[in-house]
């Protein structure tokens, strides 16, 4: 069979990225461009900031990872995108401008969910990860809990109910002075600290026990810095980071193994920021290997946004036959299609 | 000499395809949609009903600003791949010079006001093709301060004058204005495209940026001093993750 180069493109929040992957798992380039340092002096990602970056780096991390692949655009079979969900200005960026590549180079356009993308980061970092899994999807914006029973074929039994595990990571490291982007922050400090200090709630989903509530323990640990300001006591911050990371991390990885057990599924992948959190890799592996279930993570610089991750999942769909037409849009609030 | 003009300034989503200084066609969508959806597929459809294909375009026209940011955006990164994808140049056009260019052959004073929000107006004034007021983003009284310190009959054109008709009416008076209609009104892609073979042919040369003559909010504010909680922090945040700690260097990290 003859070999697939997909060229694969994300803009959807603050990196710019480009990479060229074959056959769906190997790796030619995988180009970044942070913006990281330029938001941290905002405490978050300001989207008119980040969209107005994609524009101005996008053509030259298009470049580098064409070339970096040491191939030239005829080589290309294809061009994926992220097309959502994620910042609308963010998105149009890369959507625009691989619609119009698609057109002028005539290679087929594959439109990519950003979550499936980070699903398929697993698919790069292991060769033997195959569907089905049990896949806990965390960032800055997503907590899932599904099933991929199949390429692109996915059953959602469990989400957020209030914030995204990233994004109650990254409040209560501004919480506590730590800045933007919170989670790897947040990690380095806890590794200071004692994670039994203190006991925060955990949120109990009589209903869906795969569900996710972060919101309790975010509120009890401003409760606590609140509680210690007025009583101008010092406050443990390594303590409290690390409390708080054992208490998220134990829930996640809980969830996670009890879906495995219920389905009867012996194969867990993590993906999302989240999952280049230590701590949570630490205690999946751990509990997974306790009950015989098989454990994939991500590279770590597979875990954050990438473009590998979407020529990846691009790969699969390209199987699956779904193509854009050029009047596909950018969609900010895009579902997981299950199916 | 081929050239594909394209423009989402605004309003409209337009297309524009001139050869050697001639018009061949030119498409211009007021439909509601998004620019993103009808933007491409217009360019596309000029191009199959012209029978000009990718490969013979030279050049690619731009609008460079000033005008709606993501409208803006999705025109360039639609330039930019098509430049990229052929290794052919941009060029990049300011919307207001654009505008004008609608009734340039006119001898009088030209207003070009776009519709800013908050209160302002993005704006130049121009003169028998020579611009007589730079381009900014001001209020629209100090255009109508300028305005009437000239003498005669002047014209106003842009999105700025669907808003602002009334203003400007009752500081010129009804004698003194030209306010074009229909399509003269409005951005044209044929004006962006012929305005650039042009001056492409009178040896102008740019790298395409936009230029959106007015900071992102956030910037805006921390300059006012109203982030009150930012911090500049370390630069390390990207270090766990082993990302560039550069600001904007794109770099390879291979897998």
């Amino acid at each position: 069979m003859q070999d697939i180069l997909l060229l694969g493109i994300e803009t959807s929040c603050d990196e710019t990225a480009a990479a060229v992957v074959k056959n769906g798992r190997e790796v030619l380039s995988n180009v970044i461009s942070s913006q990281v340092a330029l938001h941290a002096e905002f405490g978050g990602v300001v989207p008119e900031i980040a969209s107005r970056n994609h524009l101005e780096k996008i053509d030259e991390v298009i470049r580098l990872a064409v070339k970096e692949a040491g191939i030239g655009f005829s080589d290309l079979s294809g061009i994926s995108v992220t097309v959502g969900p994620g910042l609308v200005g963010a998105l149009l960026v890369g959507v625009s401008e691989a619609k119009a590549l698609s057109y002028a180079l005539k290679k087929p356009l594959i439109p990519v969910h950003h979550i499936e993308g980070h699903i398929a980061a697993n698919y790069i970092s292991h060769a033997d990860c195959q569907p089905p899994f049990v896949c806990l999807v965390a960032s800055g914006g997503h907590s899932h809990l599904l099933l991929v029973e199949d390429y692109g074929k996915i059953k959602i039994f469990g989400r957020t109910r209030d914030d995204a595990a990233g994004e109650a990571f990254d409040k209560v490291a501004r919480a506590v002075g730590l800045g933007y982007p919170g989670g790897p922050k947040l990690e380095k400090m806890a590794k200071e600290g004692n994670p039994d200090a203190f006991h925060f709630p955990t949120a109990k989903m009589e209903d869906s026990p795969y569900d996710f509530s972060f919101s309790g323990v975010k509120s009890a640990v401003l409760n606590e810095m609140n509680r210690k300001k007025m009583l101008s006591e010092e406050v443990h911050v390594a303590d409290l980071c690390a409390s708080f990371q054992e208490n998220v991390t134990e829930v996640l990885s809980e969830k996670a193994i009890l879906l495995c057990k219920d389905l009867g599924v012996s194969r867990l992948a993590i993906a999302g920021g989240v999952s280049a959190n230590g701590k949570l890799r630490e205690k999946m592996q751990e509990k997974a290997e306790k009950e015989g279930i098989s454990f994939y993570s991500p590279k770590i610089i597979l875990c954050t946004d990438n473009a590998a991750m979407i020529a990846a999942a691009g790969y699969y769909e390209w199987k699956n036959g779904n193509f854009a037409d050029y009047s596909v849009n950018a969609y900010p609030s895009l579902s997981l299609t299950e199916g | 000499m081929i050239s594909l003009g394209i423009d989402a300034s605004g309003k409209v989503a337009g297309a524009a395809l001139v050869r050697d200084g001639e018009l061949l066609g030119e498409i211009t969508l007021c439909l509601g949609l998004t620019h993103s959806e009808t933007l491409l597929p217009a360019c596309i459809s000029l191009l199959e009903q012209a029978k000009v294909s990718v490969e013979e375009i030279d050049l690619i026209a731009c609008t460079k600003g000033p005008g709606s940011f993501t409208g803006l955006r999705i025109a360039a990164a639609t330039a930019k791949g098509l430049a990229l994808a052929r290794s052919i140049p941009i060029l990049g056009i300011s919307t207001l010079e654009m505008l004008k260019e609608n009734l340039s052959y006119i001898p009088l004073p030209i207003h070009v006001i776009l519709d800013a929000r908050r209160g302002q107006v993005y704006t130049a004034s121009f003169l028998g093709g020579q611009c007589i007021r730079t381009e900014q983003a001001c209020s629209l009284s100090e255009v109508l301060e300028f305005a009437q310190s000239l003498e005669g009959k002047q014209i106003f054109l842009g999105d700025g004058v669907l808003r602002y008709k009334e203003e400007i009416y009752a500081a010129l008076g009804e004698e003194r204005l030209i306010f074009p209609e229909g399509s003269s009104l409005l951005q044209r892609a044929s004006s962006l495209t012929l305005l650039a073979e042009k001056k492409w042919n009178a040896g102008e040369r740019e790298v395409f940026h936009l230029e959106y003559l007015r900071k992102p909010q956030a910037e805006r504010q921390k300059e006012a001093g109203e982030l009150k909680d930012f911090q500049i922090i370390e630069e390390e945040c990207a270090e766990r993750v082993g990302k560039t700690e550069d600001r904007l260097s794109a770099k390879n990290y291979p897998v």
